[in-house]
């Protein structure tokens, strides 16, 4: 079966000004939802107290509120997680209760207040500091893979293609960030472990188009660059797409079966990839073609790599 | 002839695949109820405890399915829960003094799997359910400790040495010694460059001031010290808390990360970790009759206390030194290669002792340890109770006076001597702990994520399955056979590993692989139709196809292999989880989508007189 049979060679990097356009118009709207909205930034990182309990039967949201509104708790904020009958309350870090154990006071308080049975599910406190040294952490760690990916691209290919997988993976990261920022979506740990393996992904797909590219312009001697990423471009299109449905399926399943817990995961990764598979095909591409890639750049290593292939067909 | 494998290759993928099975497999058996017994303060359980325990369960006629001893614990197996709680129950009523009494799940790996070193992969706490705690250590108060601790310290050796001095102070980080001359200054400071070599020392002749830092190296001395300190009390805790299988390690420069499963109650572990304990010198009453105390006429200034074993001591009330003088304490040898535990003071403590056993010579002195154990009981106010718990831990008699540094002999076998020291040194914690982080998740919330995950997983992989089956037909086949390598391969590595530990986001990861895997095959499925779009011939392009393939596979993996490390490097907790398995997934895709299929296909279309491919 071929979903993609393309004979012609499609025209990306004609349409590469629209696409341009079309990315710094949303990664302009990311920034600015960034600055607006800002992310909201899940216990991970802000501190404070997260407990999860089930109740027998299903609970009543104001009843709750008002059970912890009369012994001083009223900043808490009660949902529902899940199911009407599970019930999460978050919990600003305050003064005069020691922070660890605001969670057992809540938990008991619960019992006596609502008079139902309840099962403790979940408890997560992180201590401000904590929270402090996480976002520091988390920061420098985007950076250092930026970095060490840059640093390898370079190495393996050659700088504007570098330049463009590394600029590629900041607009995949950066309208990530904004979607969880614009539709005001928790960002936990979770989540940053899932964009950095949408950085990954998108790498992955980046190198493959970029690969094509670098054997194309040492095969094929006619045709200027621009023609010959459209035309390595096409080639790998049915496997990126390929790619993409596979590794969506199973993200969908994760989203659907994998719990409450790892949505925000699953919800960053089914983005990431979309955007990782366009951002491949017209990010990384676009901006090699614009930083001037051109045949030279790559043509000096062709004899070297004719010969080694030729010895390998012959064992 | 074109894409013939060697034997030796085929071989080599079987058996990397069987083995991957093999430990894998592990996981496929369920757990057993078991209840585990483990020696509390330097008490191991031996040969006698397990047939003590065996007896008392066949009296009590509690079925059980087997007995093992290993490294001092003793974990009793049963068929049924039923069985395990009935047993907890009593094996803690009977012997709950000296073992920590818990229940427990251990592996039911057939014995022949077990034998070689097959185990299932450990559960994280999101999975399993428990609590997990990080408590950082209050490094500002052990180091302004230490420097209180040499304040002192200096004043008194500058007046030992008749050295005059106008004051001593802490000022910020460093403390200064303020003369009366120059004379002074320089020989103070010669005195104590020589005494104190990880201080740096500078004077200024002109407000005639000597001012003395730690060094770097001190500094970090004392900050591992009280880190070490902190762990060796928590340990000692945790182990009173009858935890199967606790975790305590250090994290980091000053953080301490307890994972206890199972535990539901958090507030009491809470309250257990957070006690505080003490340590007093007190001088055994030799003048009163023990046997009258014993009869409830203690005198007035004297106090019945027991031993562990439940001797009782009869004391007198006047505490001789507190445990907060204690600067360390450890295990050796005395020259008799008997066990001894050396005690080193600080100089106040030094000179109060000293004081107090000149009088003292040849009488017995004991070592109560006092902890605030907290109950189940509440004040009016919601706190809660905390009892007293008095212990005399060791009764020695002073055979000279002691000062600075002291040592008691004869406390029994090396481990006692050893858990001894670590009571000595519990009793005098040089910095606080302070919890940071809790994360506990009530059992049916791990259940629930385990079944979840398990879904997603399953789920993921039917999708994959059926689309690379209508997408590439046989070709499809092997590709699904190499996933399905690859899963097993996953889960068997992870079992292998000690260290790892399967966590919620970790099953996210086993999910992403699933998906991202399949993509070495789609590139080089993709490439072999290309090229018998070209018109090559089949062999040429399934060589070919590998072949081109290959360095970009290598090249997409290693750069999401640097993403995943990272994440390993920063990660915590579960998300680490999620680097593991997908690291250890990119490799082991690596290898089942590229060696191993290429065997497969090698077998059946590779070398034949072919004019099509199923692909």
């Amino acid at each position: 079966m071929q979903i993609l049979n393309l004979k012609e060679t499609v025209n990306f990097m004609a349409y590469r000004k629209y696409a341009l356009a079309f990315s710094i118009i949303l990664m302009l709207a990311s920034v600015g939802s960034l600055f607006v909205n800002k992310l909201n930034f899940g216990l991970d990182f802000t501190g404070g107290t997260l407990i999860e309990v089930a109740f027998e039967s299903p609970a009543e949201l104001t009843q709750i509120r008002q059970v912890l509104e009369s012994d001083g708790y009223g900043d808490a904020v009660v949902q529902f997680y899940g199911s009407s009958r599970e019930v999460i309350i978050r919990l600003a870090q305050r003064e005069g209760v020691k922070a660890e154990m605001l969670s057992n006071e809540v938990l008991s308080l619960l019992k006596e207040g609502t008079g139902q049975e309840l099962e403790m599910r979940r408890i997560e406190f992180v201590g401000a500091s904590v929270g402090d040294e996480l976002t520091e952490q988390g920061g420098l760690a985007m950076l250092t893979a930026l970095i060490c990916i840059l640093v390898y691209v370079a190495f393996r290919f050659e700088w504007r293609f570098a330049l463009g997988s590394v600029f590629a993976l900041f607009h995949d990261v950066l309208l990530t960030l904004g979607l969880f920022s614009f539709l005001q979506l928790e960002f936990d740990l979770t989540v940053m472990a899932a964009i950095l393996a949408v950085i990954g992904y998108s790498l992955n797909d980046t190198i493959v188009v970029s690969d094509r590219i670098r054997e194309n312009f040492r095969k094929i001697r006619v045709g200027g660059p621009s023609e010959i990423i459209d035309i390595s471009l096409t080639e790998t299109l049915s496997r990126t797409v390929i790619t993409s449905i596979t590794t969506l399926l199973v993200l969908a399943a994760l989203f659907y079966q994998g719990g409450a817990l790892i949505h925000g995961f699953a919800t960053a990764l089914l983005f990431g990839v979309f955007i990782g598979t366009y951002s491949s095909i017209y990010v990384a591409s676009a901006v090699a073609l614009g930083l001037g890639i051109s045949k030279e750049d790559l043509i000096p290593e062709v004899i070297e790599k004719e010969g080694a292939d030729q010895q390998e067909m012959m064992p | 002839m074109l894409n013939r494998s060697p034997l030796w290759k085929t071989l080599l993928v079987v058996i990397i695949v069987a083995f991957g099975a093999l430990y894998a497999l592990p996981n496929l058996y369920g757990e057993d109820p078991a209840v585990q017994l483990s020696g509390l303060r330097g008490v191991e359980a031996d040969a006698a405890t397990l047939d003590n325990v065996k007896s008392q369960l066949s009296e009590q006629n509690i079925d059980f399915a087997n007995i093992t001893l290993e490294d001092g614990q003793l974990l009793v197996r049963f068929s049924d829960p039923d069985n395990q709680l009935k047993a907890r129950d009593l094996l803690d009523n009977t012997m709950g003094e000296q073992f920590s009494v818990a229940l427990n799940l251990t592996p039911a790996t057939p014995d022949w799997l077990a034998a070689v070193g097959g185990v299932p992969m450990k559960l994280g706490l999101d999975l399993s359910g428990g609590v997990s705690f990080t408590m950082e250590v209050n490094m500002n108060e052990a180091v302004v400790k230490a420097q209180e601790g040499m304040l002192s310290d200096f004043r008194s050796d500058l007046r030992g040495e008749k050295i005059r001095y106008r004051s001593v102070k802490k000022v910020d980080d460093a403390i200064e010694i303020v003369f009366r001359n120059a004379e002074d200054l320089d020989q103070a400071e010669s005195f104590l460059k020589k005494r104190y070599r990880d201080y740096l020392f500078t004077d200024n002749t002109d407000t005639l001031t000597l001012t003395s830092k730690m060094s770097e190296l001190k500094l970090k001395e004392i900050r591992e010290y009280a880190l070490q300190q902190n762990i060796t009390i928590i340990r000692n805790r945790v182990n009173e808390l009858g935890v199967a299988e606790p975790l305590v390690q250090r994290q980091g420069q000053k953080n301490i990360v307890i994972e206890l499963p199972g535990v539901q109650d958090t507030a009491k572990a809470k309250e257990i970790l957070n006690a505080t304990a003490t340590i007093e010198f007190r001088m055994v009453d030799n003048e009163n009759d023990l046997a009258t105390a014993l009869n409830g006429r203690v005198p007035a200034s004297s106090q019945l206390l027991y031993e562990r074993d439940g001797t009782p001591v009869l004391l007198k009330k006047r505490i001789m030194l507190t445990g907060d003088h204690i600067v360390d304490a450890g295990s050796s040898f005395d020259e008799y290669s008997r066990p001894q535990v050396n005690i080193t003071l600080d100089s106040p403590g030094g000179s109060k002792f000293s004081n107090a056993t000149k009088n003292a010579i040849g009488q017995p002195m004991a070592t109560v340890f006092i902890e605030y154990k907290p109950t189940d009981r509440k004040d009016s106010e919601g706190n809660t109770i905390f009892d007293k718990h008095e212990e005399v831990i060791s009764v020695a008699t002073i055979q000279a006076r002691l000062g600075k540094s002291f040592r008691i002999t004869g406390a029994g076998s090396q481990a006692e001597a050893h858990s001894l020291a670590l009571l000595l040194r519990a009793g005098a914690l040089i910095a606080p702990i302070q919890i940071v982080e809790e994360r506990t998740v009530g059992p049916s919330l791990g259940a629930e994520n385990v079944k979840a995950g398990f879904q997603a997983i399953m789920g993921g992989f039917a999708l994959v399955f059926i689309f690379m089956l209508i997408y590439y037909r046989a070709f499809g086949v092997v590709a699904n056979l190499a996933l399905m390598a690859n899963l097993i391969l996953i889960v068997g590595v992870m079992s292998m590993i000690p260290g790892a530990t399967l966590t919620l986001p970790g099953m996210a990861g086993i999910v992403l692989t699933v998906g991202m895997a399949v993509d070495a095959n789609v590139l080089i499925f993709e490439r072999i139709r290309e090229e018998l779009r070209e018109g090559k011939s089949v062999q040429q392009a399934i060589h070919q196809g590998y072949d081109a393939a290959y360095s970009t596979i290598l090249d997409a993996n290693i750069t999401t292999l640097i993403a995943a490390i990272i994440l390993f490097s920063i990660g915590v907790g579960p998300i680490k989880g999620f680097a593991v398995t997908l690291s250890i997934g990119i490799v082991t895709s690596m290898f089942t989508a590229v060696v191993g299929t290429r065997s497969i296909v090698n077998a059946i279309w590779g070398g034949k007189r072919l004019d099509k491919l199923p692909i």
